[in-house]
């Protein structure tokens, strides 16, 4: 049944009737670290999750509505919706130490770049 | 199954030039997909009964460097976004948020009373209240029977 199959290329969908936006994201690598500063306007701090699987560092985000009580919208440019981004690490980072700092609607997400093992000597016992 | 080199291979083949070629429509194609920055801050406008409400989306822009501005019917909003600095030896990966001065401005269909308005930020989204004086409200009659 060709026609069935979708080979994981369908996206999931959402179960709720909302838009999902992409965003927009600056990516900075420092020496020590990789510097994510995401724009998501809106969004709910506690509906923030930010998680690593493996290499594939995934954001989400809720937005909480901003329909001022009693009103009716006369004009709209933007609209409510939940926010999604995901990224391929390419560099080994230190999973533990992910920083997340979300302020006036900016999410900040700092990876520092793991440590190289330092070479282990191996003491040779002479028999 | 092995993953296809592309620009490897010793002899010429048709399929693998068309393949690079493909490739490269894409990237062309990608870069002409990012659009170009929208209005800077997006904005609703709301009406209720005391006169209108104002919503702007306005991230990583700190309260007091907003400068929110009503005189008579027109409102303006003004800022500016810091890019993120890019240190000496550091690398830019993405930089896909808009940065920069803005100002918008809105004429509305009513004076406003510029002592009443309440302006509130909160996770990056603004809010403000545009009250209509008190004066300049739309009255009631009452209809008597003579």
């Amino acid at each position: 049944m060709a026609d069935q199959e979708t080979n994981g290329s369908v996206a999931a969908e959402t179960t709720r009737d909302v838009p999902v936006f992409v965003p927009p994201t600056d990516i900075i690598e420092t020496e020590s670290s990789l510097l994510m500063v995401l724009d998501v306007p809106g969004a709910d701090p506690d509906s923030l999750d930010v998680t690593l699987d493996k290499r594939v560092l995934r954001i989400a985000a809720r937005s909480a509505s901003s329909h001022p009580e009693g009103c009716t919208l006369q004009h709209a440019e933007y609209r409510d919706g939940n926010y999604e981004r995901s990224f391929v690490i390419s560099e080994p980072v230190d999973a533990a130490k992910i920083e997340a700092v979300f302020k006036d609607g900016v999410l900040r997400l700092t990876l520092p770049k793991a440590t190289p093992a330092p070479a282990a000597k191996i003491p040779v016992k002479a028999a | 199954m092995l993953a296809y080199q592309g620009n490897a291979g010793r002899w010429f083949d048709p399929l693998r030039q068309m393949r690079l070629m493909q490739q490269d429509m894409n990237r062309l194609m990608d870069s002409l997909r990012a659009p170009a920055p929208p209005e800077f801050p997006l904005i609703n406008i709301w009406t209720g009964p005391d006169g209108a409400v104002i919503t702007a989306e306005i991230p990583g822009v700190s309260p007091d460097d907003l400068e929110i501005t009503v005189h008579q019917n027109t409102v303006t909003l003004r800022g500016q976004r810091v890019a993120e600095p890019v240190g000496e030896g550091d690398i830019l990966h993405r930089r896909e948020r808009v940065a920069g001065a803005f100002a918008r401005s809105l004429v509305l269909p009513f004076r406003v009373d510029g002592d009443k308005a309440a302006a509130m930020f909160r996770n990056g989204l603004l809010r403000l209240d545009l009250p209509r004086p008190e004066a300049d409200r739309p009255r009631k009659i009452t209809v008597s029977r003579s």
